[in-house]
């Protein structure tokens, strides 16, 4: 039954969405935050590991559209991975509760240098609407430099897409 | 009637909508929690604090009714409903932790959302206290016996999920006692809420599980209209059902779609999540949000649908409603698909029932719950629809549950957007003091809300997410079965995080 219901959507051609043209300008500007020396290392392609710091799970929600069939996150050479020693990029979203501050330090120093830190949604960016808590340290640079945010609340799964190939645009040039 | 219900009944009431709340002594308390236990005694549906009491939301199966109850905290303790309603054991630990006040005889007065890293110390007391201590590593309950291991999972896990932690004691493959603990997610919403008006307070509720962001918008949204006595126009009413209809199938399809992927099994959340995405998107057409975040303020809802709106989603329903019976065919139809869920992962009716278990997990062990049916709420009370339940208590039964909810929705949908009344969709809300309690079926479950407003502005607050009473049930569920089963059994689950952690 499987088989059949597959042959039908191979006549109906892909159901993942074409790539979007980037913002050359932001590409740059990205390219000229990450090192010579990281891009060769790298190449094309960039394993993510996500700590949600804090999240409402709206953000994730979301980033889980990208590994579908619509956005395919893969067909660019990005992936979530579940362990932050083979780790390029660490993902972060949610105000950073006090609560997860160690979780998330003990993350990124397991990851292997060189890595990047990519904030997600407008909590990661400042605390959002939980901003004066006295249970959140108030945006995700309040504990680690950020190399890339994406705000939205949440962002849609284009942005996000668009964001992270920025990133690994620019670290491939 | 049960004793606790008539021990309620006849203490005095303040006001409070719709359903008044009978102040008890601290003795009558007492008596009340002794006789939790009893055959036939109201089930706990929600426990909380603000900085002078204790508030019981209980249902009373018997007399067809819900109560509420409060007592006033004597010398920081009051006494506790957990020995003889275990349930009310994370509420406990929880009021603690934020209130300062201390159940007495409770069974577990081990921290709960506090993990030693706030900058204060009961932090929504009168006086929250600086912290002096630096944190200590959490206590786990003992495991005695030999050849037991323990495998702790968390807070964070291996893919793109919300933190808590997860400590396994396993017998070799076997798991003997699942302990979870979260707090992780702790962000002090119900104390960003005190002090602002409903309107601005709506933001928080609608970020307190934000896959459930439009059915806790309107639980919160009608405890602030019952509070203070607003009526929402009826198309308001009917916009929010469309809203919390659509996040309910959007969450089904990408939960069924990640139990199928947790065995293995790529095609189905492959197809379920591109219905997804099309009803998303149908959403972001409709009311400007893929998630429809914010749209449902107290008052009503903050924009009607836009022109096209309903086409929109009826074009996104469409192929939806052709492919699901095929999908529930292949999911069928694959016995190492259904060697994992059948027999896995089993809540019994019984234990159901002590935990008041609502939503799909509650269905899919014989209880028939539901909010929009009983007690009801518009545009529910007029329409139709099938509330299906099951036995079994098992991952597939909560798997059949989700599809048959699905195809309750869609028909809803239509229902709905076919019959849109006619009018505005907000009201102002009137501005004055009460207090008042707000309920909504979201797709986890049995949603309830309750504020206080003093002069338009809230003075007290509590939200309480279907997942308190369901995450002690994950704990029971995985009992006896493998290790490996578990991620297979919590999504079958999937409670939310954020939404317990406040
Ligand atoms: S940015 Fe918005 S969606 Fe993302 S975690 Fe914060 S409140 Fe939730």
């Amino acid at each position: 039954m499987v088989w059949r219901r597959v042959l039908a959507t191979l006549r109906h051609g892909p159901a993942t969405l074409p790539a979007a043209r980037l913002d050359d300008a932001a590409t740059r500007r990205m390219a000229d935050r990450l090192e010579a020396a990281a891009q060769r290392t790298l190449g094309r392609s960039l394993a993510i590991r996500q700590v949600d710091a804090g999240s409402c799970n709206g953000c994730e929600l979301e980033l889980h559209m990208l590994n579908s069939i619509v956005y395919d996150l893969e067909r660019f050479g990005l992936r979530f991975v579940a362990s932050p020693r083979h780790a390029d990029v660490l993902l972060v979203t949610g105000p950073l509760t006090h609560n997860m501050r160690e979780a998330l330090l003990r993350t990124w120093i397991a990851m292997p240098d060189p890595k990047w830190l990519v904030a997600v949604g407008d909590c990661a960016s400042d605390g959002g609407v939980f901003k004066g808590s006295y249970a959140i340290a108030g945006g995700v640079d309040a504990a680690l430099p950020v190399d890339l945010l994406i705000r939205g609340c949440p962002p849609a799964p284009a942005q996000l897409l668009n964001g992270l190939r920025t990133l690994l645009e620019a670290n491939a040039d | 009637m049960s004793t606790a219900g008539t021990i309620i009944r006849t203490a005095p009431t303040e006001s409070c909508q719709p359903w008044p709340r009978h102040k008890l002594l601290g003795e009558e308390w007492r008596a009340m929690a002794a006789s939790l236990g009893e055959a036939g005694a109201p089930s706990l549906l929600a426990l909380w604090a603000d900085t002078a009491r204790v508030y019981v939301l209980l249902h009373d199966a018997d007399a067809a009714g819900w109560l509420v109850a409060s007592t006033s905290v004597d010398d920081g303790r009051y006494p506790a409903l957990s020995p003889r309603r275990p349930s009310a054991t994370w509420f406990e630990r929880m009021i603690h932790d934020l209130w300062g006040h201390e159940a007495s005889g409770g069974r577990d007065l081990r921290p709960w959302l506090e993990h030693g890293r706030w900058p204060v110390t009961v932090p929504m007391s009168l006086r929250p206290l600086a912290r002096e201590s630096p944190a200590e590593p959490p206590e786990f309950l003992p495991v005695e016996g030999e050849d037991y291991h323990q495998i702790p999972v968390g807070p964070v896990h291996a893919g793109i999920i919300e933190p808590g932690h997860f400590r396994f004691s396993a017998l070799g493959e076997t798991v003997a006692r699942l302990e979870i603990r979260l707090g992780w997610l702790h962000k002090g919403t119900l104390a960003l809420m005190r002090g602002k008006s409903p309107r601005v307070a709506a933001r928080f509720a609608a970020r307190l599980s934000g896959d459930t962001t439009v059915a806790h918008s309107v639980a919160f949204a009608r405890a602030a209209e019952a509070a203070s006595g607003t009526e929402v126009p009826p198309r308001a009413a009917a916009l929010r059902a469309v809203m919390t209809e659509l996040e309910r199938v959007a969450n089904h399809l990408s939960d069924c779609g990640a139990i199928a992927g947790d065995a293995a099994f790529a095609y189905l959340p492959a197809r379920f999540g591109w219905h997804r995405e099309a009803l998303l998107r149908a959403a972001a057409v409709a009311f400007g949000h893929r998630l429809m975040m914010d749209v449902v303020v107290p008052g009503g809802v903050t924009a009607d649908i836009v022109p096209g709106g309903t086409e929109a989603i009826l074009r996104a329903l469409a192929p939806l409603e052709d492919e699901l019976p095929e999908l529930i065919r292949v999911y069928d139809g694959f016995s190492s698909l259904l060697d994992r869920t059948v027999g896995t992962g089993i809540v019994t009716p019984a234990l159901a029932g002590e935990f008041a278990a609502g939503g799909f997990v509650g269905r899919a062990s014989g209880r028939a719950i539901d909010l929009r049916r009983t007690p009801g709420y518009p545009p529910y009370d007029r329409l139709a629809f099938e509330v299906p339940v099951q036995q079994e208590g098992d991952v597939d039964a909560r798997v059949r549950i989700r599809f048959a909810e699905i195809g309750a929705s869609l028909n809803l949908l239509r229902t709905l957007l076919i019959e849109l009344p006619e009018g505005g969709v907000s009201v102002p809300l009137l501005l004055g003091s009460g207090e008042g309690i707000g309920w909504a079926e979201g797709f986890r479950g049995d949603i309830w809300h309750w504020l206080r407003l003093d002069g338009g502005q809230i003075a007290a607050v509590f939200m309480r997410d279907p997942s308190w009473l369901q995450w002690p049930l994950l704990e029971a569920a995985i009992h006896d079965n493998i290790v490996a089963d578990f991620p297979l059994c919590n999504k079958s689950f999937n409670c939310s995080y954020s939404g317990v952690d406040l």
